[in-house]
C-alpha cells in the first residue's frame, strides 16, 4: 500500500453539517466527498535539510478543499516544519509547495493565502482583544466602523462576543486559543494552519475545544491543516491523516482506515494501542498467509490484513486491538474461535477495563479492553477465562 | 530583640550611602563658605553664582549632549546586538558577545589611554565628539545586558505571527516587538545616560579643552571658596536624577502593567 491510498470515504462518527451551501459541497449542501474535490494545498518532493540534518524527506501530499488535515507524528518527524513551509516560515531546499494551484517558492509569510494558529497562540500583549482581533486588518480599506463590525462577528464566531475591549494577557489558556482563531479567520485564508493548538489545555477543555473545531471548520468551509502528536485528537478531528515518522509520510488515509489497517507495525504502534505477538509464517494459502501463534494455534490471516513490518522490528508479528477479542463470561458460547487464559492484571477505567490475559502457551501476557457494560460483571485477577477471537480481528505484519 | 544585629548593620549601611548626599542641600543653602558646622544663614547666593558661572554651564551643556548622544548610540547599537543574540545562531556568536561586554570588565583608564593613543594616531581633534565615542564604547555592554533580557523574553512567535497577518518584517518590528520590549530600552537609556553623566576619566582624557561636569567639578575642588557653589550643584544634580528615576519607573510600570507583567525590574 502507497502513502497517498483511496478507501471508504466519509470520517465515521461526524453527524452530516447543518445545511451550509458552500466550497465542497453539492446541491443539497452535503459535504462532497474528498478525493473529487479541488486540491487546495499540493506538495511534491519536499525536501528540507537543516544543515546535515534532512528534516523532511520527501513529501508527496495533496490536502483538498475543505478539508481538516491532520498531520500526526511523533515530535521531530517533521510535522511541525512541513507546516511552517506551508506558512512559508521555512524555505524549502527542493521540491514544489502550491497553494490552490499557485507555486509558493519566493512568496513571503505575509502573502500567502495562510493564516496559522500558533502552539503558543502568539496573543499580542500589549493589545486589547478587539485590537489583535483587527491586526491583520490594518491595510484593509474597509472603514473603521465596518472593520469593528468584522472584529465583533469573528469574536461572535468563536465564543468571545463582548470580549473585544479587554486586556490580551488578562485571557484564560481557552480564551486566547480563540482570540487566536479570531485573529486568524478575519482574514478569510485559503488555509487555516493551526499548530499544536490544543496541547496547552487541559483535558476537559481540550474535548470541548476539538468539538468546537470541527464544527467551525465546517462552518466557515476552510482547509484547516492540524499539527498534533495527540493521534486520538487527530482520529476525533480529521477527515484524513498523514502519519509522518523521521521526515516521512508513512501512511496517508482516512482516520478509520488508519486504525484498522495500519501500513506497518509502527503507524500501528502509534495509533492506539496494539498488542503484538511472535508469528512463525508457514506459507502463503488460498485464504492468505497461515501462520502459527503461540496461544492462537494454526490460522490463516486473510490477505487483506497482511501490512509490513519496519526495518527495525524484531522479526515479523501478528498485532490486534484490545477490543479486536472478546472475554467470554462463564459460560457463554463463543461465537468464533476461543482460546482459554488467565486473567492476571485488571485495570477500571469507569467506562471500560483493562484486562491483561496470559493465553495458554503464550509467553507475555496481552491486554484486552472491555466495554462496563450493564450486566456485564468485572471479572477478577486470577480467573480463569476464555477469550473469543477471529483470524479476521488479528494483522499480520511480515 | 531579634536580628538586633542584621538590623544596625542595615541602618549604618543606609546612613553610610545616603548621608552624605543629605549634606549636600544642607551646605548648599548655608552662607559659610567652610564646609563645617555650626550652620550660618540660610541663603540661595550659591544658586545664584552657579547660574552666572558661564564656564559650568557650557561644562552642563557638554555633559547632557554627550550623555544624550551616548545613551542613544549605546541603546541602538544594544537593540542590533541583543536581537541578534536572541534571535538567531550564528558562528563566532559566543565570542562576537563577550567582546562586546568586555568593557564592562575593563578598567577605564585603559580605555581612556588607549582610546587617547589611537584618537590622536588616527588625527582625530579632541573634543565632545570623541567623548561621546569612548562614553557609548562603555555604555553598550549595559545596554547589552538589559535589552538582551527584554528581547529573550518574548515569544518568539509573536513577530511571525504579525507577519502571518500580512505585516512585513520591519512592520511586525515596530508593531509588536518594539512596544514590548520598550521598558527595556527606556531602561537602557536612563542607565547609559546616568553612566555618562557622571563619567570622569574617559572624559578627562578625551574631552580636550572642553568640560565636563565631573571634569569641572574636580577642577574647582582646588578652590575652596568654589566648594559652596559644588554643593549647589550636587543638589540640583541629585533632584534632576530623582525625578528622572521618578519619571523613568512611572513609564516603565505603566508599559509593564499593560502588558501584564508583574515584574518590577529591581525596584520594590
Amino acid at each position: 500500500m502507497t502513502a497517498q491510498t483511496s478507501g471508504p470515504a466519509p470520517n465515521p462518527g461526524l453527524a452530516p453539517a447543518p445545511a451550509a451551501a458552500g466550497p465542497a459541497r453539492d446541491a443539497q449542501g452535503r459535504p462532497t466527498p474528498i478525493s473529487s474535490r479541488r486540491a487546495m494545498i499540493e506538495c511534491r518532493g519536499v525536501h528540507k535539510y537543516y544543515g546535515d540534518y534532512h528534516a523532511l524527506r520527501g513529501i508527496d501530499l495533496t490536502i483538498r478543499e475543505a478539508e481538516f488535515f491532520s498531520l500526526l507524528g511523533p515530535s521531530g518527524c517533521g510535522k511541525t516544519t512541513l507546516l511552517r513551509t506551508i506558512a512559508g516560515f521555512e524555505d524549502i531546499s527542493s521540491g514544489v509547495v502550491l497553494i490552490d494551484g499557485r507555486d509558493m517558492a519566493r512568496v513571503p509569510a505575509n502573502a500567502r493565502p495562510t493564516n496559522m494558529v500558533f502552539q503558543s497562540y502568539a496573543i499580542f500583549p500589549h493589545l486589547t482583544v478587539a485590537q489583535n482581533v483587527a491586526f491583520g486588518l490594518r491595510r484593509d480599506p474597509r472603514s473603521r466602523a465596518e472593520k469593528a463590525a468584522a472584529v465583533e462577528e469573528a469574536l461572535a464566531m468563536v465564543g468571545l462576543k463582548g470580549y473585544g475591549a479587554r486586556a490580551a494577557h488578562a485571557l484564560s489558556g481557552g480564551q486566547r486559543q480563540r482570540v487566536a482563531l479570531a485573529r486568524a479567520l478575519i482574514l478569510k485564508p485559503k488555509v487555516l494552519l493551526l499548530d499544536e493548538p490544543l496541547s496547552a489545555l487541559d483535558r476537559k477543555m481540550r474535548e470541548q475545544m476539538q468539538v468546537e473545531l470541527i464544527k467551525l471548520q465546517r462552518q466557515v468551509g476552510i482547509t484547516f491543516v492540524l499539527v498534533t502528536h495527540d493521534q486520538e485528537e487527530a482520529l476525533v478531528m480529521s477527515d484524513r491523516i498523514a502519519v509522518m515518522f523521521e521526515g516521512e509520510i508513512a501512511q496517508l488515509s482516512y482516520p478509520e482506515e488508519l486504525y484498522s489497517r495500519p501500513v506497518s507495525r509502527r503507524v500501528a504502534d502509534f495509533i492506539g494501542m496494539m498488542n503484538f505477538l511472535p508469528v512463525r509464517i508457514l506459507g502463503d494459502s488460498d485464504a492468505g498467509v497461515r501462520v502459527d501463534v503461540p496461544g492462537f494455534g494454526e490460522f490463516d490471516i486473510p490477505a487483506a490484513n497482511v501490512s509490513r513490518a519496519d526495518p527495525g522490528d524484531p522479526g515479523p508479528s501478528v498485532g490486534f486491538r484490545p477490543e479486536a477479542v472478546t472475554i467470554l463470561s462463564r459460560d457463554a458460547p463463543a461465537p468464533h474461535r476461543e482460546t482459554p487464559g488467565v486473567i492476571e492484571e485488571v485495570v477500571y477505567y469507569g467506562d471500560m477495563t483493562y484486562y491483561d490475559v496470559r493465553l495458554e502457551g503464550a509467553e507475555r501476557p496481552v491486554r484486552i479492553s472491555m466495554r462496563n457494560v450493564f450486566g456485564r460483571d468485572i471479572q477478577d485477577l486470577g480467573t480463569r477465562t476464555r477469550v473469543s477471537w477471529s483470524p479476521g480481528s488479528l494483522i499480520l505484519f511480515r | 530583640m531579634r536580628g538586633g544585629g542584621l538590623r544596625a548593620y542595615a541602618l549604618l549601611y543606609l546612613l553610610f550611602l545616603y548621608a552624605p548626599i543629605l549634606l549636600l542641600p544642607v551646605f548648599a543653602f548655608n552662607s559659610g563658605t567652610i564646609v563645617a558646622f555650626p550652620l550660618n544663614e540660610f541663603t540661595t547666593q550659591w544658586f545664584s553664582q552657579l547660574w552666572g558661572n558661564t564656564t559650568l554651564r557650557r561644562a552642563l551643556v557638554n555633559s547632557l549632549t554627550i550623555a544624550v548622544s551616548a545613551a542613544v548610540l549605546a541603546t541602538v547599537l544594544g537593540m542590533f546586538a541583543a536581537r541578534a543574540s536572541t534571535r538567531y545562531r550564528f558562528p563566532g556568536q559566543g565570542a562576537a558577545l563577550g567582546l562586546i561586554m568586555l568593557p564592562l570588565v575593563l578598567p577605564e583608564i585603559i580605555v581612556g589611554v588607549s582610546l587617547l593613543v589611537v584618537l590622536l594616531a588616527v588625527g582625530v581633534e579632541l573634543s565632545v565628539l570623541t567623548v561621546i565615542i569612548g562614553h557609548t564604547l562603555i555604555c553598550t555592554p549595559y545596554s547589552v545586558a538589559i535589552l538582551t533580557t527584554a528581547f529573550s523574553s518574548l515569544d518568539q512567535s509573536l513577530e511571525e505571527a504579525a507577519q502571518d497577518l500580512g505585516e512585513s518584517r520591519w512592520n511586525a518590528f515596530r508593531l509588536v516587538i518594539l512596544p514590548l520590549v520598550m521598558p527595556g530600552i527606556m531602561s537602557s537609556l536612563l542607565m547609559s545616560f546616568t553612566i555618562s553623566l557622571d563619567e570622569f576619566i574617559i572624559a578627562f582624557f578625551l574631552a580636550g579643552n572642553e568640560p565636563t561636569l565631573p571634569t569641572y567639578i574636580f577642577s574647582q575642588l582646588r578652590f575652596p571658596k568654589a566648594i559652596p557653589m559644588i554643593m549647589a550643584l550636587g543638589t540640583v544634580l541629585v533632584a534632576a536624577s530623582i525625578l528622572l528615576l521618578a519619571l523613568a519607573e512611572y513609564f516603565r510600570r505603566r508599559g509593564a502593567a499593560r502588558t501584564g507583567q508583574t515584574n518590577s525590574g529591581g525596584f520594590p
